[in-house]
């Protein structure tokens, strides 16, 4: 598996991706916050936030088609919520609005999230005062989430081809054990991590 | 069931934000203090572990396919504390790699899934799981503590939802809670199976989880729990009809009642012979978890034939 294709585009270099993280966390927060507290009649602020979204993501140089389907994955849900907003008074224009609205948070955390590798979003976190504990988890998330996908795909590939109809092994069961395995063998990896953890002087 | 942003209005952030990392803070002083160094790495672990698994499928008829959520499977593995930790991590990665999930609706979230599914899925499965021996008990508790803690965050995020005026409660409440209801089936089913199959593997990964006895305060936490479900199972349809614009209700009433029952799959959601009132719905919900709580039993004495108390081999 491809070690980066979560966030292939966070590492690219352009103005935006140059921003110090802090910035961009502190003005995404902001202009989300705007955004979902504006009242309904604001018409100018939402083409003026979408107006600028729009601009640095044509400033960032990913691949717009790449936003637009991150965009569309998980518009669905937006969609799904905002519909059942059709069922009261005013009910279309709410509709409109919340789809707006979300639309565009949902633009300016998705561009937020491209533009900033990982590593630094730790660093904002940790200056914020997270507890420590927790920006080590995520941490090691973030460092195992392609081990264990990759042993999750072994496991699939080796049902697969030990299974000759296409459907044995692919019962609730089948995928439970293999669920199963996984865990066990994360929880094996992680005392091996620890051990080398210790071996390089980590304390918590 | 990721809230994105622009869907709850500031107060309604504002609070669960604020409810969320108050317990977050609480749980990571409580983890801190228990939990050795050597817990840490397996935390971590856990958390990938469950993002991987969420995107394993199980495929319901129709060629559509249902996940796990793991919340209460993760609480049953390392314990309530652990897993309120591992499920927001994994929240927290989900929202800021993937952008799914809102990031001022990071609150509402860990509160629906990590706090309400590690900490009330973890201590419901302690309270059940201690009062009986074996590992049958340990998957029938597992698998009805998965069942509620889909059908609870599902209540919780309705609840949020339409006290940001977003939807009208009595509108999304049945709608949310009778589709999770079934949904949280799945959950049950698949915790279960997991629960079994690690347990087939490596026991002791099962076993060293086995509940203790457990002290007061929590016994009070998980009857608190408890009252939440049955508030949120009983008393949910009587909220749901306090005035929420009573004046246009009269008008559109009709219309209202038709689109609810479009809205909920599960139509038939009222008992029958009962007319589709407040009690009936009510007790539709009441009805359900005793159902449901039968058919984890039954899950139970399914995987694990011959439960009772523990081989001695199987013992650490």
């Amino acid at each position: 598996m491809r070690p980066d294709f979560l966030d292939r585009y966070s590492r690219l270099s352009s103005p935006v991706h140059r921003l110090p993280a802090a910035v961009k966390t502190t003005a995404t927060l902001a202009l989300i916050t705007t955004v979902a507290a504006a009242p309904r009649g604001w018409t100018p602020l939402f083409v003026a936030t979408a107006a600028a979204l729009l601009v640095l993501a044509a400033m960032s140089r990913i691949p717009p088609l790449f936003l637009v389907r991150r965009l569309l994955l998980l518009e669905p849900f937006v969609i799904g919520v905002a519909f059942l907003s059709l069922f009261q008074p005013g009910g279309w224009e709410r509709f409109v609005v919340l789809l707006a609205r979300s639309t565009l948070c949902l633009f300016a955390l998705i561009l937020f999230t491209n533009t900033t590798p990982f590593s630094q979003l730790l660093t904002v976190l940790r200056r914020v005062r997270v507890p420590g504990i927790f920006v080590t988890l995520l941490a090691l998330m973030y460092r195992y989430i392609f081990v264990l996908l990759d042993e999750s795909t072994r496991l699939q590939r080796a049902r697969a081809s030990r299974s000759f109809s296409r459907r044995a092994g692919r019962g609730w069961r089948g995928t439970a054990q293999m669920a199963g395995q996984l865990f066990v063998r994360s929880s094996e990896r992680a005392e091996r991590i620890y051990d080398a953890m210790c071996a390089r002087g980590w304390r918590p | 069931m990721h809230i994105p942003d622009g869907f709850l209005d500031l107060k309604t952030v504002l609070g669960t934000d604020l409810v969320a990392a108050g317990a977050l803070a609480v749980t990571v002083r409580a983890v801190r203090r228990r939990l050795s160094s050597r817990q840490v790495p397996l935390m971590g672990l856990t958390a990938t572990f469950v993002f991987a698994a969420q995107m394993l499928n199980f495929p319901v008829a129709g060629g559509t396919s249902g996940h796990l959520v793991g919340a209460a499977l993760t609480a049953a593995l390392v314990g309530p504390g652990a897993a309120v930790l591992v499920m927001t991590a994994v929240l927290v990665v989900q929202c800021l790699v993937f952008a799914d999930g809102g990031l001022l609706a990071l609150g509402a979230n860990v509160l629906n899934m990590a706090i309400i599914g590690g900490l009330g899925g973890g201590l419901l499965y302690r309270v059940l799981a201690s009062r009986s021996r074996g590992l049958r008990g340990q998957v029938s508790a597992a698998a009805f503590a998965g069942w509620c803690t889909v059908v609870l965050g599902s209540a919780a995020c309705a609840v949020e939802l339409s006290s940001s005026g977003t939807v009208p409660l009595r509108l999304v409440l049945p709608a949310m809670v009778s589709v999770h209801m079934l949904i949280g089936v799945g959950e049950a089913v698949i915790t279960a199976l997991v629960l079994v199959a690690i347990a087939s593997i490596r026991p002791e990964l099962v076993t060293r989880g086995r509940p203790r006895p457990i002290p007061l305060p929590l016994r009070l936490v998980a009857g608190g729990v408890g009252a939440a479900l049955c508030l949120a199972v009983l008393l949910g349809p009587f909220a749901s009809s306090l005035p929420d614009g009573l004046e246009h209700v009269a008008t559109t009433l009709g219309f209202v009642e038709r689109a609810a029952s479009a809205a909920a799959p599960l139509a038939d959601y009222h008992v029958p012979g009962m007319a589709p009132s407040v009690t009936a719905t009510a007790a539709a919900g009441a009805i359900g978890t005793l159902l449901m709580l039968g058919a984890s039993l039954l899950i139970g004495r399914l995987l694990v034939p011959g439960g009772g108390p523990a081989k001695p081999g199987t013992e650490r």
